[in-house]
């Protein structure tokens, strides 16, 4: 019976080599997010709601939570995240989901395409491929309205919102041999032409700040999961000694 | 003792120790899903304290506030409302509202904060109906609030007359006043 | 016996005059004689009732909150993650329960098929238990597309679709089973209703007969005797024990393992690496963008793989089913009189190995995009394992068999 199982696996090894190759993007960048730095994640909360808001919907996030998990008490809260009222003109509580005001059929008439609510963009697209897409965006005179383009989402309807920060850049490209006899061009890199109010690393920071803040909004439970967990995987290790014990116990009768 | 005594007591110590934390783990098991039942985020937002503005508020005018869902009434009385209070006193059930519901800082005659306004929740306390506001003071009627399911009457404190259905005056909800013109109905505040 | 309300026995008595409880406990329980050397494969019965039971559980708390409406579906799942206390957490609970379902159920018939527990007298048995491996495949489908995420929306478009290729009624047919031109809220409504109510009580029926089926002819074991062939003089199998408390308490520490596997998983990596919670069904179904890569959850992938190999729409769909009812069949296809892969022969080992990275090789390529070299590959695959099903019939009626013992080693 061993050996069936050890000659399954080594006929298995040879067919790890066949994962999917992604296509090319740049940047390609990696990220760490560290849930126990609150205070980027307050800085990114900051980012988000006065650069993405406008458009961008964290519609099954609700303010006093992320007050809450972030350590922001409620009244700086609603002084600093909160932007919107309610129908009467009252301010939305705290309490309240993170709604936006741009309704779907404008925004679909206005880019093409509603810009998604990203309550779960970093569960979707990941940490990187985010932190990646936001410093990827160069200027692409085709691009009628926008004037961009992104190196990681290509041709993607969002204008660069954060162009202020950032600068504006330049595309570098190299030639490469495409597989097929000819050449192609990638991207390899970009020269910031017209500066921003940041520089690249302040830049870069911001928005390992901001996608640090989407992780925490993709899944706020995160650390009550993985602190619950500890206990009951301790408690279950207890439980299972005594088990053992029990069952070696009775089985003393069997021969 | 024999070594099967010695067998049937451990046998008996292990099973045991393993079904009391096995209960535990049970009980431990059971706390999510029945916490599950708890109000939700969007329960307690709902449920927030409302804030109502009564700057523009004539004397002897109602308001309705919704919080919690239930209708909660903002009279201003006027000087012709307050004096009717102590006058009907031996008419009523509870005068001191000492079986009614609300909070400490609203046992008293006026069963408010300030005399001037009261904050009560317009559910009759018999079986639930919307009680009618009745300002006019009459000679049959001191004024306050007559519930026409069944009948029962209530003064201009919301406390309920003797000989009809409801048992306790109308129900005060916690609030406190933000500033002069602005209350804050479901918590108690400073003041 | 004595109606004495404080003593049990007086309790259990009044009951027994009524109701055959203690008389079943004995007949199922504890003298119910199994043989005594189970190994690590017979744990995966007990851990399939387990993860039932998790199902059921966590997804009546599920339905407390849940939405079964187009619009309303994928935000009252956020709800229950982040609004509704411990919601999260019977959430991932019922996700990972659904793989582990799988994982666990593949391997519990994996053990049939190495210790030949569906020979004569135990084919009920598993003809009750492949009718259980079906209605899982629809449950497990059919709840799937109750998040009405992008991934929950997309494959059940198109596996229903599938049904189109039913000659001459195929497209009436999907017409039918959707409820409306494409997938849509009436779709879902119809699923939650099935996937809550319907196909758990077909399933609860068919363990439990699985289960009486069982117990009439006695278990197998590693070594493929029939322990009731050598009984004692008060009737009791010599190599048998009764399952409680030895199989009862052995069968704890089986739970417990694997509840301390499942918690892993549940509380530090629930979405596994995108196998279990997709990634793409964090996004809302979107009837007008196909995401760039539709593949069933992994559980589905070996047979999609084999419905992907064949080029033909209609012939890709037998050749899909075909693959479960050889299955079925097995009972009838293996001729050999010999039970246990300890004493049958080593082309029958080799079929067994062929069988299996057949099958892996097939829920790997199932789960990636098409290619040619991919799809030969998944040819290849795909005759491997119907060869195991074509060879074993061939082989068994004359195969060199080690001797079996009389009792069990």
């Amino acid at each position: 019976m061993r050996k069936v199982l050890i000659m399954i696996a080594c006929l298995m090894v040879p067919t790890l080599g066949w994962g999917a190759a992604g296509g090319y993007t740049f940047p390609n960048d990696k990220i760490e997010i560290d849930w126990n730095d609150k205070a980027a994640m307050q800085r990114g909360a900051r980012t988000f709601v006065n650069y993405c808001m406008s458009c961008h919907s964290a519609e099954y996030s609700r303010y006093n939570r992320v007050g809450a998990d972030l350590g922001i008490p409620d009244d700086v809260v609603l002084d600093n995240l909160v932007f919107t009222t309610d129908l009467k003109g009252d301010k939305t509580k705290v309490g309240e989901l993170m709604k936006i005001t741009m309704s779907t059929a404008y925004a679909e008439e206005a880019f093409g395409i509603a810009p998604p609510d990203l309550s779960l963009i970093a569960r979707s697209r990941g940490v990187n491929w985010l932190y990646n897409y936001l410093r990827g965006f160069y200027i692409d005179d085709s691009r009628e309205g926008l004037g961009v383009n992104n190196g990681v989402f290509a041709n993607v309807g969002m204008p660069h919102v954060l162009a202020e920060l950032q600068g504006l850049q330049i595309p570098k490209y190299r030639s490469e041999a495409d597989g097929h006899g000819g050449e192609h061009e990638i991207l390899v890199g970009f020269e910031i032409i017209k500066p921003g109010s940041m520089s690249k690393s302040e830049y870069d920071n911001t928005i390992h700040d901001l996608v640090a803040f989407l992780d925490y909004l993709a899944e706020p439970y995160k650390q009550t999961r993985k602190n619950v967990g500890t206990g009951v995987i301790i408690f279950l290790f207890v439980f299972l000694i005594l088990a053992y014990m029990l069952k070696k116990e009775y089985w003393k009768d069997v021969h | 003792m024999s070594s099967d005594d010695a067998d049937n007591n451990r046998r008996r110590f292990l099973t045991a120790a393993t079904v009391v934390v096995g209960a535990v783990g049970t009980a431990a098991v059971a706390v999510p899903f029945l916490g599950s039942w708890s109000p939700s985020a969007r329960a307690r937002t709902a449920g927030a304290p409302v804030q109502a503005d009564i700057s523009k508020l004539e004397p002897g005018q109602q308001i309705i506030v919704k919080w919690r869902g239930k209708p909660v009434w903002v009279v201003r009385r006027d000087k012709a409302a307050l004096a009717t209070l102590p006058k009907v006193e031996d008419q009523l059930r509870d005068p001191e509202s000492k079986d009614s519901v609300q909070p400490e800082y609203a046992t008293n005659e006026y069963r408010s904060r300030k005399p001037e306004y009261l904050i009560i929740v317009g559910i009759c306390t018999h079986l639930g109906c919307s009680p009618t506001y009745q300002r006019e003071i009459t000679a049959d009627f001191q004024g306050g609030f007559f519930c026409p399911c069944h009948g029962s009457k209530f003064d201009f404190a919301g406390r309920v007359y003797q000989g009809v259905p409801a048992p306790l005056n109308l129900v005060v909800p916690p609030h406190y006043y933000v500033s002069d013109g602005v209350i804050r109905i479901g918590e108690d505040g400073v003041a | 016996m004595s109606e004495n309300n404080n003593n049990s026995n007086g309790l259990l008595g009044w009951i027994d005059a009524r109701f055959p409880l203690t008389k079943m406990f004995e007949e199922h329980l504890s003298k119910y004689y199994a043989p005594k050397n189970f190994n690590f494969w017979y744990f995966f019965g007990s851990l399939a009732l387990l993860v039932l039971v998790i199902q059921i559980v966590t997804g009546i708390f599920l339905t407390m909150h849940y939405k079964p409406n187009g619009d309303l579906a994928f935000s009252s799942v956020e709800y229950i993650m982040r609004d509704v206390d411990w919601g999260w957490l019977i959430r991932y609970l019922h996700s990972t329960g659904s793989s582990a379902f799988f994982i666990v159920v593949y391997l519990h018939m994996f053990r049939a098929l190495i210790y030949g527990s569906y020979q004569k007298p135990r084919e009920l048995i598993w003809l009750f238990g492949m009718f259980i491996f079906l209605a899982l495949m629809a449950e497990a489908f059919m709840g799937y597309l109750l998040p009405w995420g992008q991934m929950s929306y997309w494959g059940a478009q198109v596996i229903i679709s599938l049904f189109g290729a039913v000659p001459v009624v195929g497209d009436d047919l999907t017409l039918w089973i959707r409820g409306d031109f494409v997938v849509s809220d009436a779709t879902l409504n119809r699923f939650f209703a099935l996937h809550v109510v319907a196909v758990p009580i077909v399933l609860l029926m068919l363990v439990v007969m699985h289960i009486i089926a069982l117990h009439e002819v006695g278990s197998n074991n590693p070594d493929g005797v029939e322990i009731k062939k050598n009984k004692d003089a008060n009737g009791i199998p010599l190599d048998g024990i009764p399952f409680h408390p030895y199989y009862s308490v052995k069968d704890l520490v089986g739970v417990v393992v694997f509840l301390i596997l499942f918690s892993v998983v549940v509380f530090f990596m629930p979405e596994m690496g995108g196998y279990f919670l997709e990634h793409a069904n964090f996004v809302p179904a979107n009837q007008f963008k196909t995401p760039e890569h539709i593949a069933p959850v992994w559980y589905f992938t070996p047979f999609y793989a084999i419905l992907r190999a064949i080029p033909d729409k209609l012939l890709g769909v037998i050749a899909m089913f075909s693959a479960i009812i050889f299955l079925f069949l097995l009972p009838w296809i293996d001729r050999g009189k010999v039970k246990s892969v300890r004493y049958r022969s080593t082309t029958f080992k080799w079929l067994l190995v062929m069988l299996v990275v057949s099958f892996l090789g097939l829920g790997y390529l199932g789960a990636l995009p098409v290619s040619p070299i991919r799809t030969t590959f998944s040819q290849i695959f795909s005759v491997g394992y119907f060869g195991f099903f074509v060879l074993l019939w061939w082989i068994s009626k004359n195969e060199v068999t080690k001797p079996v013992p009389e009792r069990v080693q």
